[in-house]
């Protein structure tokens, strides 16, 4: 046997066949003397970027993970809270393995500050840290300013998104709670392209699901921005029609352009103002601010258009940008599942571009969505993506992907499962 | 006549070496594309819940479902539309990769 086993040859066997065991007691071991990545965002794509680095390097490639949250929050799923049928404990999920099986570097902390040339992370606490690459994944800011009467906090306080699970979550989970049988609860949908496409029709189901059992008088009023259901329309068109008949009412073409918060009425382009007891307003969404920081914000002022291959910026050199923040490739999904696939792409791409091998040239890509009807019956979306070199993008493989023919109860524990394996492959 | 089952021996084995090298360009690709099964079925293909462990589980009997679910010969959910999307070197790739995992070493 050749003694010699250089740190190349050690990455390759740890590629090739060893198990996660092995890979997360190296990890702890890693030297870090391949390079720096600082992770901005612990959310789909931010922390399993940072688990996927450590992992495939065999700890060689040192990691900081930049996260004001003191814990993951899962936004799939947290329309059950809303529901009622979950609590916001149920999609809660530590950190601590991170930084213990995976010696990854926690920094609970905000970044406030990029000097691409430097190379270095400014953030809120006053730490400044040093990189080889960065890895976005902010998420989303809101617009405000597209909804003026929204824009201070006391507004944002009466009139809830809930569209970032946390206190938002329970807060309007306390909203539907108090408010009478007989009221309307309304529901503002942005013009597309926004976070988690199905989001707002599984949550008018959700609600529905608690009006139908607790306040049968009460109605949920879908206004959405788009000309119609954005995501799975069939399917959701089926569920208010027949399951929650008489409790949701869906108007397309609704694109808000303001809300007095006094009155709860949301104001619109062309159609008529909408007062409602519960007001739920989804405003517009871009990268977060950190991106825009980065001078990575490169479509419409909104996204950042990367490089499929690494998701490097296509203008910064050295940044990379995840999840919902990015300009999306065609028929490719803002959700979370596809966050934790690009931070895959990602990773692979981080680890062979600091350690000399060549980076993958072609990543495939899927996504898989399960949207909640009823407490326990789901429906799904799938697709597969796979990288086009002429194109240089990644497009959706002809004859693959669907949708569940009808809401189903297994569908139901497949997405249980999903959820839990899917924290676990961020976050164990 | 000697040399002819030789080589009828090695077609098979020469095939599956076209097949698969017109895709590896990169070292890393089985574990890459097995990377994209990990959100549901778990990282290295360990599962905590009823989502089927595919770490350690024999390549013949992975590429045989996952060729079952392409050709509608399985029934599923999501793996009916998601094993369509994937070409057949890159599903022999991804049960290599898994039948190479250790099962259970979470």
């Amino acid at each position: 046997m050749d003694l010699r086993f250089g740190r190349r040859d050690f990455l390759k066997a740890i590629g090739a066949g060893a198990g996660a065991a092995a890979l997360s007691s190296c990890a702890t071991i890693g030297s870090g003397s391949a390079g720096k990545v600082v992770v901005v965002g612990a959310g789909y794509g931010g922390a399993t970027a940072a688990k996927y680095i450590r992992m495939w390097s065999a700890g060689a490639i040192d990691v900081t993970l930049v996260e004001a949250g003191a814990e993951f929050i899962s936004c799939p799923m947290s329309n059950l809270v809303l529901g009622g049928s979950k609590t916001l404990a149920d999609l809660t999920v530590g950190y601590d393995n991170l930084s213990r099986r995976h010696g990854i570097k926690l920094a609970r902390d905000t970044a406030t500050a990029v000097d691409t040339e430097k190379r270095s992370v400014k953030l809120a606490g006053g730490t400044e840290l040093a990189y080889d690459r960065l890895v976005l994944s902010p998420g989303v800011d809101f617009m405000w300013d597209r909804v003026p009467g929204l824009n201070n906090a006391s507004a944002q306080a009466a009139i809830l998104h809930a569209w970032k699970a946390g206190p938002q979550t329970v807060a309007l989970r306390r909203q539907l709670e108090a408010m009478p049988d007989g009221g309307v609860f309304a529901i503002s949908i942005p013009v597309a392209p926004y976070r988690c496409p199905p989001g707002p029709y599984e949550r008018a189901c959700q609600a529905a699901w608690y009006f139908k059992r607790a306040k049968p008088k009460s109605k949920v009023l879908v206004l959405d921005g788009n000309p119609d259901i954005t995501s799975k329309p069939a399917l959701f068109k089926k569920a208010f029609a027949e399951e929650y008949k008489g409790f949701v009412e869906y108007r397309p073409n609704f694109i808000l352009v303001d809300v007095d918060v006094a009155t709860r009425t949301a104001k619109f382009e062309t159609q008529e103002d909408v007062n409602a007891d519960v007001l739920n307003v989804l405003p517009p969404q871009r990268a977060a601010e950190v991106a825009r920081a980065a001078g990575v914000v490169t479509a419409n002022d909104r996204w950042c258009e990367v490089d499929f291959l690494t998701f490097e910026s296509i203008k910064v050199k050295n940044v990379h940008i995840l999840g919902d923040a990015i300009q999306v490739a065609p028929a490719m999904p803002k959700s979370g599942h596809m966050a934790n696939q690009h931070a895959k792409v990602c990773a692979a791409a981080v680890v062979a571009m600091l350690t000399g091998e060549p980076v993958n040239p072609t990543p495939v890509l899927n996504n898989t969505c399960y949207s909640f009807i009823t407490d326990k019956e789901v429906v799904h979306v799938a697709s597969v993506h796979q990288y086009d070199r002429e194109k240089k993008t990644v497009l959706p493989v002809p004859g693959s992907g669907g949708l569940s023919p009808a809401m189903s109860a297994v569908e139901g524990q497949y997405a249980f499962a999903w959820a839990k394996n899917i924290w676990a492959d961020m976050l164990a | 006549m000697r040399r002819f089952p030789l080589l009828l021996a090695a077609f098979p084995a020469m095939i599956a070496m076209v097949g698969v090298s017109a895709q590896t360009d990169s070292p890393n690709l089985g574990r890459n594309l097995a990377a994209t099964c990990a959100n549901c079925h778990g990282t290295g293909g360990v599962s905590l819940t009823e989502i089927e462990s595919l770490a350690g589980k024999p390549k013949d009997e992975l590429v045989r479902k996952l060729q079952e679910f392409k050709t509608d010969k399985r029934p599923g959910t999501v793996m009916s539309q998601l094993a369509k999307g994937y070409t057949d070197p890159q599903i022999e790739l991804i049960a290599a990769w898994f039948a190479a995992q250790k099962p259970g070493a979470k």
